[in-house]
């Protein structure tokens, strides 16, 4: 098997959990989708290590890692405040955006 | 004595702004200040005169330089003085007759509650036309010059309670904002080519100017020329003094009459080096100045309101010396000798009005007059004796001044001289017509006033003394001031050092012209007495010819004006307005709407929705993508 | 499926194939991980949702031990698996487990541009590493070997070259932490109210002043979602937690009583016949009123 499989995977990954979030309403599992976006990138980089013999892309995908922790904290908060003030979790009913 | 020059012009400017800041306190006193400070000018312009009288003809001129107005490196107005003869003589006009109409106005004004106010702005305007006449340079001679306009805007509209005298104000205003216009053009223009406002720098410089010079400095006579024409209400910007009259008298008489539209003529005079080495300009001038002598004449036989028959024979005496002036070195001493006799015996007439106007309740129609000669002896006499000095009755004033012009405009030679001669002939015969049918309509036959709508009939009297006086002194002057002038050409020599004289060359005599002149005179009081002495005056004006039906309405220049400026301007205006709306605001609106329609319709990608935006980012990532692959593929 | 194998595949300087040992791991596990975000996606429930990422995220870690990196695989069980995924069950419980989200698209061409949008992308990255030229690979086994293993090498790479990058997620974490904090914190605008006053507001609006009563029928329910009988026999609704009466999942058993009255009534009525002694009469006047107006003659 070539570890090329891997990245291809790392691409389905990808595209799912970008369809997740375009498709799912509720935002909590709009984030999961996120976060299984963000992986989806660390095996690619992880693979990346492996293909070119050095440690930086795992470097990389360690900081994203941390990154990811960080963004659920921040991302997960706004979702309870959203919730606590609108009594909704879906991403709908947050388009004050719009004119 | 240089000191004085400059206290002649400070004495009225605090005397302006004592009374014009001074409030209610000054009410009762003001009159006395302003008329004070008048003669305290008045006085100053004798010590000085006489100081000149004992110097020597090349010694006579007197400088003084105050401070420097705007010091920049290559931009310099001073404000300085400059007292020569020809400034000597119009500030003893100018604050001798402008003293006797402050003495005049003390009783003319006497129920004005503003007189305070009147009295502020005569002083004004004195301080003005004294800073115009004594200025050293250009720069500061506008000052001067806006500051009549300025002062003669205010007297005109001082009774601004009445729509017409606020309309008249305004329409004087924006007359002479033309000639301004044409002054202060040449002004820029004589800076550029010459490099300084100074009379004393320009002068000589003109006389040595180069050929490419010579355009700019005809531009500069016309320029000029435009400036005398609005100031001196020549044509064609001549239709604010009529209407000017709706001033009070005095005004009427000492600005409109004696000095301040006389600044035209003082203008062309002193810039004589310009007019002489601008043969073209000078053209223009003399053809200004014998249509306007024509016009105003032929308006003053037409009018009934006394006030107007006398600033259309202003205008056409003003013409005389326009004429004059533009005759060159033969006409400029002629020119200001007719300048002064005429502000005294016009300014005499005017004051005849006022006292006429004043026992009448201020009636001006006079076909409402007639026999007030019994009433008001006084003001028959200084009115009579202004009348025969006007129409250049042998010995009086005008006779000697106006009969020098004419013979003046003859000595030009050649066809011109004759055209201007005849002209000047024509007007000597309709100023003798006109004035006599005034001195008729007023004064003699039949009376022909009535109650007016409020059921008061005028009872004629005399006016109190503090107007006659003025009246009596100005009669004076109107009868002796040119023998006096004549005698052993005084006059002649007296302002020769400053303009220069040439005698030209006359194809008739000077007994030739006096003895025409002496013709066509009694022809015009003939005509006037067949037509307004010997037959009764109606009370109603009838319809009249074709032509006295044109002259009472001022020869159509009002609507000439109208047709030519307003209505053309209104169309201008219009047309643009439309080409504004339609092509301006329709490219301007076109382009706002199409923008909107536009937005409106990108608006709805704006849908609010998160996953909206986020479908947009992954589509916006996929095309990179794509392009980043075909790149590569490239 | 070992890591060993896959650092003995990474041991060999230039590679091309993997072993076929994990190859038969990725064919096995990847499966698992495709099913695992296609549930994330697809189930109705969040929780679910949350325990197929998890699923997915645990086969990712074999995935990074597989290939060699064994820090992180450790660090994705540990920090995603634990950490962030028990953050989401958290924030789903608060949230409300019962909201199942509907699957049905409200907005218009939605679903269209998301499928047309997820579709062209994922072709175009396929393409894109399809024409990569990933014959060879150098393996993972080279760049532990380097620095003495694995963790010692991202260690060195962490504390030289990106020590600038480590310092600036250290401030961004502290930053993410005070930003939750803010963002949750409720600020109170107003005075608290004392017991006295809530008292007095709720005598003023005319609410129950007593305690609420407890719920169940003592001797036969204590369950919550029951509530308690009134002396006549109805339940009273006051008794059973608002959440659980909002939900509708309320259990009325006075009836259950009744019936199981008029069993025993009829059960010791067949024992009294038996023995011939007549009916009893009924103590439940709603059961039977043509009864009751009998007796009360």
């Amino acid at each position: 098997m070539n570890p090329a499989n891997y990245l291809y995977l790392s691409a389905l990954l990808f595209t799912i959990g970008a369809s997740g979030v375009l498709i799912r309403r509720n935002a909590i599992v709009v984030f999961m989708c996120v976060e299984l976006m963000l992986n989806a990138c660390n095996l690619a980089f992880v693979t990346f290590s492996r293909l070119h013999g050095n440690l930086d892309g795992q470097v990389i995908a360690f900081f994203t890692m941390v990154v990811a922790a960080a963004e659920v904290v921040v991302g997960l908060a706004i979702i309870v405040s959203i919730f606590r003030s609108r009594h909704s979790a879906s991403v709908d009913d947050a388009n004050l955006m719009k004119l | 004595m240089e000191t004085l020059i400059g206290l002649l012009v400070a004495a009225p400017l605090l005397g302006a702004g004592i009374l014009l800041t001074g409030g209610k306190r000054l009410d009762r006193s003001g009159h006395l200040l302003g008329t004070l400070l008048a003669l305290v000018s008045f006085a100053l312009g004798v010590v000085l005169f006489l100081d000149m009288l004992g110097k020597d003809t090349d010694q006579r001129t007197l400088t003084s330089h105050l401070w420097t107005w705007v010091p920049v490196e290559g931009f310099q107005a001073q404000v300085g003085f400059q007292l020569d003869q020809l400034s000597m003589t119009f500030v003893l006009l100018i604050t001798g007759v402008g003293s006797l109409i402050h003495i005049y106005s003390i009783g003319y004004m006497e129920h004005d509650e503003n007189r305070r106010k009147f009295f502020g702005f005569l002083n004004l305007f004195l301080a003005a036309m004294l800073l115009l006449v004594l200025a050293d340079n250009y720069f500061l001679l506008y000052a001067g010059w806006e500051g009549v306009g300025l002062a003669s805007y205010l007297l005109i509209g001082f009774w601004q309670h009445k729509p017409s005298a606020a309309t008249a104000a305004k329409k004087a205003f924006l007359v002479n904002r033309v000639g301004d216009i044409g002054l202060s053009v040449a002004i820029m223009l004589l800076f550029t080519t010459f490099g300084s406002f100074a009379f004393s720098d320009v002068f000589p410089k003109v006389g040595q100017a180069s050929g490419s010079q010579h355009a700019t400095i005809t531009g500069i006579g016309f320029m000029l020329l435009l400036a005398a024409c609005g100031k001196s209400a020549q044509v064609p910007l001549q239709s604010w003094l009529g209407d000017a009259m709706e001033g009070p008298t005095p005004v009427s008489a000492l600005i409109h009459a004696a000095t301040m539209v006389t600044a035209g003529v003082y203008l062309i005079t002193r810039s004589g080096a310009i007019f002489n080495a601008a043969p073209d300009a000078q053209t223009a001038v003399v053809t200004v100045g014998a249509v306007t002598l024509l016009y105003g004449a032929i308006v003053g036989c037409a009018k009934d309101d006394i006030k107007k028959a006398l600033a259309g024979s202003t205008m056409s005496q003003i013409g005389y010396m326009i004429m004059a002036a533009g005759l060159g070195p033969i006409g400029y001493v002629f020119a200001i000798m007719h300048l002064v006799t005429h502000g005294f015996f016009k300014a005499g007439l005017f004051l005849g009005a006022g006292s006429v106007m004043h026992g009448m309740n201020d009636e001006v129609d006079m076909r409402r007059y007639g026999g007030l000669r019994t009433y008001m002896p006084v003001t028959f006499v200084t009115f009579g004796l202004g009348y025969l000095a006007i129409i250049g009755f042998p010995g009086l004033s005008g006779f000697f001044s106006k009969d020098k012009i004419i013979e003046a405009a003859f000595a030009k030679g050649g066809t011109e001289g004759w055209v201007l001669g005849g002209a000047a002939m024509l007007g000597a015969a309709v100023t003798a017509f006109y004035m006599t049918r005034v001195m008729l309509m007023t004064f003699f036959g039949e009376k022909r006033w009535a109650a007016d709508a409020d059921g008061h009939e005028p009872h004629p009297h005399e006016s109190p003394k503090s107007m006659t006086v003025p009246m009596v002194v100005l009669a004076f002057g109107s009868v002796f001031a040119g023998g006096l002038f004549s005698i052993n050409s005084s006059f002649l020599h007296w302002l020769e050092p400053v303009t220069g004289h040439s005698e030209g060359d006359s194809p008739v005599s000077a007994g030739a012209v006096t003895a025409g002149t002496m013709v066509v005179l009694v022809v015009g009081v003939a005509l006037a007495w067949l037509m307004y002495g010997r037959k009764a005056v109606p009370a109603v004006a009838p319809r009249g010819s074709l032509l006295t039906r044109a002259a009472r309405r001022d020869l159509y220049q009002d609507d000439i004006n109208h047709v030519v400026l307003v209505r053309g301007g209104e169309h201008l205006t219009r047309s643009l307005v439309y080409l504004d709306h339609s092509l301006v605001d329709g490219v301007v609106n076109g382009t706002a709407a199409s923008v909107g329609g536009l937005s409106g319709r990108l608006r709805k990608l704006q849908n609010g929705y998160v996953r909206s935006y986020a479908v947009s980012m992954l589509g916006g990532t996929a095309v990179v993508v794509a392009a980043t692959l075909l790149m590569r593929a490239v | 499926m070992t890591p060993t194998l896959s650092l003995a595949a990474g041991t060999l300087a230039a590679t091309t194939r993997t072993s076929t040992g994990e190859a038969v791991q990725f064919w096995v596990l990847g499966t698992v991980a495709v099913l695992g975000a296609l549930g994330t996606v697809l189930l109705k429930k969040s929780v679910h949702s949350a325990l197929s990422l998890a699923g997915t995220m645990i086969v990712l870690a074999v995935f990074y031990l597989a290939q060699g990196a064994y820090f992180l695989g450790v660090v994705q069980i540990v920090v995603y698996t634990g950490a962030i995924m028990m953050l989401f069950l958290f924030v789903v419980m608060l949230v409300g487990i019962t909201a199942a989200d509907s699957l049905k698209e409200t907005l218009k061409g939605q679903r269209w541009m998301a499928a047309v949008c997820g579709l062209g992308f994922g072709v175009l990255l396929i393409a894109g590493i399809g024409n990569a030229s990933l014959d060879s690979f150098a393996g993972a086994g080279q760049a532990n070997a380097g620095t003495g293993g694995n963790v010692q090498g991202l260690a060195k790479l962490v504390f030289t070259d990106y020590v600038w990058a480590f310092e600036i997620t250290g401030a961004l974490l502290i930053t993410a932490a005070i930003g939750a904090m803010v963002l949750t914190h409720r600020e109170r605008t107003e005075e608290r109210s004392t017991q006295r006053e809530l008292s007095e507001a709720r005598v003023r609006a005319g609410l129950q002043v007593t305690p609420l009563p407890a719920p169940g029928t003592y001797a036969r329910h204590n369950a919550v979602d029951i509530p308690a009988l009134l002396p006549d026999g109805t339940p009273a609704d006051l008794s059973v937690s608002s959440t659980l009466r909002d939900r509708g999942q309320v259990r009325d058993v006075s009836r259950d009583a009744m019936r199981r009255l008029a069993a025993l009534d009829q059960a010791s009525g067949e024992w009294l016949e038996r023995k011939g002694l007549g009916p009893v009469r009924s103590d439940d006047p709603a059961a039977d009123p043509a009864r009751t107006e009998e007796g009360a003659k």
